[in-house]
């Protein structure tokens, strides 16, 4: 047979080779772990089956033809042309299809919009680059909340040193659910649009600013469970993870307790006094969650878009004028209100490291206090 | 070419229609979510008609209050509660409070959203701050009051609704409009800073 | 055709005498055959640089790790590649064969209106200059996908978004001339015993793709100049604060942008349907049921939008909605895709060049049809949407879809244009290097979209090196092989084999009844149209 020939078998067997490995692990999508998930996946395969079957039917009648059809081989061109009862029928066989698989596909969307009974509440919010989440009580109250970053080391990603398990796909705070209850998300944006997606719930919305968005999910596996931002979001977009521990219902519920007592902790230590060396710590910690990936580590930031702190104008001026601008952001530029994200403490301490670190050396002291009476005091 | 330019001509058409079609999907846009609720849309001011006004007394409605502030909005933004229980068809009044703790006078402006969208059309608000600029002087607190009606109509398999408002920094663009005039600044007890 | 237009053609005849020389030649052409050498040049142009940025997001993509560039000037690579490969590439290519097939298909002398077509041209490098320019301005050039959602292309975006707002001004304005020229050309043009069912099915599918475009470049234009004041007159379109909605954006972005795809694939449908013929020694199966199945994909473009947007919040009606004009979208193609094998059965095939890139088409489009069809399931988009499944999708239709297609086309057509044969052996290796290039580009694409990896990121998680790895070896070996495309259509111009008039033993349609290369001014008088020269 001829090299065309060939070359169309050894192309049409690389390729049905790769779907084969298809059905392997970590090539396909994931089963999952909730009903939604699975019936997803269910549809998927079904679709896929359905593509692959008339794929095949109609490449083969192709290979037929190619290898029988041809001028080289002696064959003789037949002239019809048109056919009108085959027009039909390959127009409506293919509607046929199309709904039967239209049905399954309406029931579990309808499955998926049944928003209704939720047993737990949460806020999801999208910033750049990072997600916070809020959990609320039965009556709607905020109980706590936290952001949740990426902790893959810079080292990591710039090749200096070997990447983890989770690469990429890893945070210092992951959102925890209980099984088997109905977890209500609400989510929006702060910024720009973003998307939550966990892949092994089956569930994916959009955060766009103003508006609030909802899904649910019911996880029936405990396990930890990642995903990523899926809206192109600037800079970041691929550096905000999504990792969502589900714990056993007892679990869950021991640990959400102790998230409340921690609560009320973290709350009286706004006002009590820090040493230097407490302040540094805690504030190297903020600032390698908030601040770094914009000022970058060594605070030269990546002028003029995200301004130097070493030896800035602010960082090693007037103390309140640098609380304020950490606090209040700075309109009209990439600076957010980072008063809205972070505790006194945080602020304080993220104040004192900035003016310490990066070669800067001011000599102050900043306590959460100092940033309660300059910030909320009248 | 005569024949040419007629049809050059004709085509133009099309084309500057389209153009205005474009714009056209603005307000056609503004008025489909009004319509379906889609977005959260809550829709214009409501007014209770007392002949048709009814009150079912036989479930209560959970509504969760949602307060965001945009990443470059440095107010402080909260709701007196987290969430109420209501009657669908009972008016209810929640107090929402904003903090400017900056050092310069800015003007914000709230933006509402509800959630699951098919409750936008049965969640009618009859006094509301939204979209309306709200001018802070350094360091004032402003009590924002907010009285709404769950539907009485609304669909049983609704339990609970969430209204989200989320504040803008609209100093900048809010050069000549109107001011909120609601209640006089209050001296809350100023929200712990982080904890909203 | 008129009188008006013979004493216009025997003007042209009568007053020239052959082309200007040196640059006046290019800058002031009216001539179809020249505009249409000029387009054809800057898409190839367009496809090399768009290319090499693709290579730059795969150089990064190798492994994991950044290792190249930051991700700020990765999401400008991305968003360029898109820019420029859509309407820099893909369209100016069309327009190209637009210019020149038409007048010679139709048995006209020029296009109707030959300076606006100047114009048209013209318009193109300037934009283009302009948008490549932002890449050297600070604050870099757009970095907010080609799709460029607000407010990341608007609250957030670096200064150069204006000038990239004003080269898509002028993209639309060039397109926009460009579909008024070709319909008048075709509607008041063709040689008398053309009617419209006798039109060759390139001709037909240029006609809805004009239409389609003088109704949706205005509504692009109409979102960038919403963007333009929201950035700069204080709207707020876009902007929540402002009592906007940034899904508004989407809605009137992808109202223009569905209608947009189906712009960049109906003239390859057109292609194909008259390449397959050929070398099939047979005719057309079908011809009438294409064109309705064109004007049926046309007009069901208007009203799928919102499949684009099925994870923003959307009422469960308007979900189904979408997905099921969605998925009826599938069944005017399949008609297309079963014609043209049904052409193939029982042709007398032989499989020169532009042979083998059109059934690489009819076969790799299906491919990219069939992952359309999937993401048409809302539920299982949830699970598609934003991710690499969908980067797959796309690229197989206008890879191996479009772009194909093109290619095929100058393949056939070459000789046809400049008087002289492609050497077929380079033609053949050309084909297989870009054929196994692009699958092991794109298909893998597929598999770390289904694990989980999402679009526009410059750096991903282990379990998606493997692929990724492939992917980037497949994008070298494809953007390479394009580079000798360019040394075989060179060397064809500078030294190939004289061409015949009818170059393919079984092409069937005017232009094939020119002599090789085609006179400068062909059809000055209208041919007598018989059925069996008319089309394939």
């Amino acid at each position: 047979m001829t090299k065309t020939v060939w070359g169309a078998l050894s192309g049409g067997l690389a390729t049905l080779a790769c779907s084969g490995v298809a059905l392997g692990d970590e090539l396909n999508m994931p089963v999952g772990v909730t009903d939604v998930s699975r019936k997803i996946y269910d549809l998927h395969t079904d679709i896929l089956l359905i593509c692959v079957v008339i794929g095949l039917v109609l490449f083969s009648a192709m290979l037929w033809s190619i290898v029988r059809h041809r001028k080289a081989a002696g064959y003789e061109a037949a002239q019809f042309h048109e056919n009108t009862r085959l027009e039909i029928a390959w127009t409506l066989i293919p509607v046929a299809i199309l709904i039967a698989i239209a049905y399954p596909a309406t029931r579990v969307l309808i499955d998926i919009y049944d928003t209704g009974g939720e047993d737990l509440t949460i806020e999801v919010r999208g910033y750049q680059w990072k997600w916070q989440y809020k959990y609320l009580d039965e009556d709607f109250n905020n109980t706590f909340g936290f952001f949740s970053t990426l902790t893959t080391s810079q080292d990591e990603i710039q090749n200096r040193t070997t990447k983890g398990e989770h690469y990429l796909l890893e945070v210092d705070n992951p959102l925890r659910i209980p099984t088997n209850r109905k977890v209500r998300f609400l989510v929006t944006s702060e910024d720009v649009i973003h998307a939550w997606w966990v892949p092994d719930f089956g569930i994916k919305r959009d955060a766009v600013p103003g508006i609030l968005n909802e899904m649910w999910t019911i996880v029936q596996e405990p396990g930890v469970y990642r995903g990523q931002c899926t809206e192109l979001c600037g800079k970041d977009h691929g550096f905000m993870p999504v990792v969502v521990e589900v714990l056993p219902e007892d679990e869950y519920d021991a640990w959400y307790t102790e998230r409340v007592v921690a609560e009320k902790v973290r709350r009286e230590a706004l006002t009590r006094t820090f040493t230097g060396d407490e302040l540094m710590a805690e504030g190297q910690r903020v600032y390698n969650t908030f601040c770094v990936a914009c000022h970058q580590p060594n605070g030269q930031g990546v002028p003029p878009v995200y301004p130097a702190l070493a030896e800035g104008l602010v960082t090693t001026g007037p103390r309140d004028r640098h609380i304020r601008t950490v606090y209040e952001g700075l309109p009209g530029t990439a600076m957010q209100a980072f008063g809205r994200q972070l505790d006194a403490r945080e602020l304080a301490s993220v104040v004192h490291y900035e003016r310490h670190a990066f070669g800067n050396n001011v000599g102050d002291i900043t306590q959460p206090r100092d940033v309660i009476n300059l910030m909320e005091g009248e | 070419m005569p024949a040419h330019g007629k049809t050059a001509a004709k085509l133009m058409l099309i084309v500057v229609g389209m153009f205005g079609f474009g714009f056209a999907l603005v307000p056609l846009y503004d008025l489909l979510c009004e319509v379906t609720g889609l977005g959260g849309r809550t829709g214009g001011q409501y007014v209770i008609d007392p002949a048709t006004h009814t009150v079912d007394k036989t479930r209560l409605v959970r509504v969760n209050f949602i307060t965001n502030t945009n990443a470059g909005m440095p107010w402080a933004f909260w709701s007196e509660k987290g969430g109420v229980r209501v009657h669908p068809g009972q008016p209810k009044f929640v107090k929402f409070f904003v903090r400017n703790p900056t050092d310069r006078v800015m003007i914000g402006k709230a933006v509402p959203s509800v959630a699951p969208m098919r409750a936008s059309g049965f969640f009618h608000k009859t006094e509301c701050f939204c979209f309306e600029h709200q001018m802070l002087q350094p360091g004032e607190t402003l009590e924002l009051p907010m009285r709404f009606i769950v539907d009485s109509q609304l669909p049983k398999n609704i339990d609970s609704i969430h209204l989200s408002y989320t504040l803008f920094d609209v100093t900048e663009i809010a050069a000549s409009a109107p001011v909120g005039a609601q209640a006089s600044p209050v001296e809350a007890d100023a929200k712990p800073i982080g904890a909203d | 055709m008129s009188d008006a237009v013979q004493d216009y053609a025997h003007e042209v005849v009568h007053e020239d005498h052959g082309p200007a020389k040196g640059l006046r030649r290019w800058l002031f052409t009216t001539n179809h055959k020249d505009i249409g050498t000029l387009y054809l040049w800057f898409s190839f142009l367009m496809l090399l640089i768009g290319g090499s940025m693709a290579l730059v997001v795969r150089a990064e993509l190798f492994q994991p790790g950044l290792q190249f560039v930051d991700p700020q000037f990765f999401n400008q690579m991305t968003t360029n590649h898109g820019l420029i490969m859509v309407f820099g590439a893909i369209m100016p290519a069309f327009v190209g064969l637009a210019n020149w097939l038409l007048p010679m298909m139709l048995g006209a002398p020029d296009m109707a209106l030959p300076r606006m077509n100047n114009l048209s041209f013209w318009i193109l490098p300037f934009a283009f200059g302009l948008l490549i320019s932002t890449l050297f301005m600070e604050g870099g050039g757009p970095n907010f996908g080609w799709t460029f959602y607000a407010p990341l292309s608007t609250t957030y975006a670096p200064d150069s978004v204006t000038f990239f707002i004003f080269g898509v001004h002028m993209m639309g304005a060039s397109s926009i001339m460009g579909s008024i020229n070709i319909i008048a050309t075709i509607l008041n043009m063709r040689a008398p015993g053309m009617t419209l069912m006798r039109m060759p099915l390139f001709v037909w599918t240029w006609l809805i793709t004009a239409y389609l475009l003088l109704a949706v470049m205005p509504v692009l234009a109409g979102a960038v100049t919403m963007m333009l004041f929201d950035i700069h007159f204080g709207t707020s379109f876009f902007s929540a604060a402002g009592g906007g909605d940034p899904v508004l954006f989407q809605h009137i972005f992808w109202f223009f942008g569905h209608p947009e795809v189906y712009i960049m694939i109906l003239p390859a449908f057109g292609i194909v349907s008259q390449i397959i013929p050929t070398f099939c020694r047979k005719p057309l199966f079908g011809y009438d049921s294409m064109v309705y199945a064109v004007a049926s994909i046309a007009f069901l473009s208007f009203i799928v939008w919102a499949h684009h947007m099925f994870t923003v919040g959307m009422p469960l009606a308007g979900q189904l909605f979408f997905m099921y004009s969605t998925m009826l979208i599938a069944v005017p193609t399949g008609v297309k895709v079963f014609n043209w094998v049904s052409t193939m059965w029982r042709g007398s095939m032989t499989f020169e060049t532009p042979m083998l890139f059109a059934i690489a088409f009819v076969v790799l489009f299906s491919i990219g049809g069939f992952s359309g069809l999937m993401l048409a399931i809302t539920p299982a988009d949830y699970q598609y949407h934003d991710t690499y499944f969908v980067v797959a999708h796309f690229h197989y239709v206008l890879v191996p879809g479009s772009l194909f297609s093109i290619i095929a086309a100058v393949y056939y057509w070459l000789p046809k244009w400049c008087g002289k044969m492609y050497d077929e052996g380079l033609g053949k290796l050309h084909f297989w290097l870009s054929f196994v290039g692009v699958n092991v580009t794109f298909f893998p694409q597929h598999f770390s979209g289904l694990a989980g990896m999402p679009r526009r990121i410059p750096d991903y998680a282990l379990q998606f090196a493997d692929f990724n790895m492939l992917s980037s070896i497949g994008a070298y070996v494809f953007g390479f092989s394009q580079v000798l495309f360019l040394y075989i259509v060179i060397k064809t111009i500078k030294s190939g084999e004289p061409a015949t008039g009818r170059v393919w033993e079984a092409a069937h349609g005017l232009e094939w009844t020119l002599a090789s290369p085609a006179p400068y001014h062909s059809f000055t008088h209208p041919p007598k149209v018989v059925l069996a020269e008319a089309h394939s």
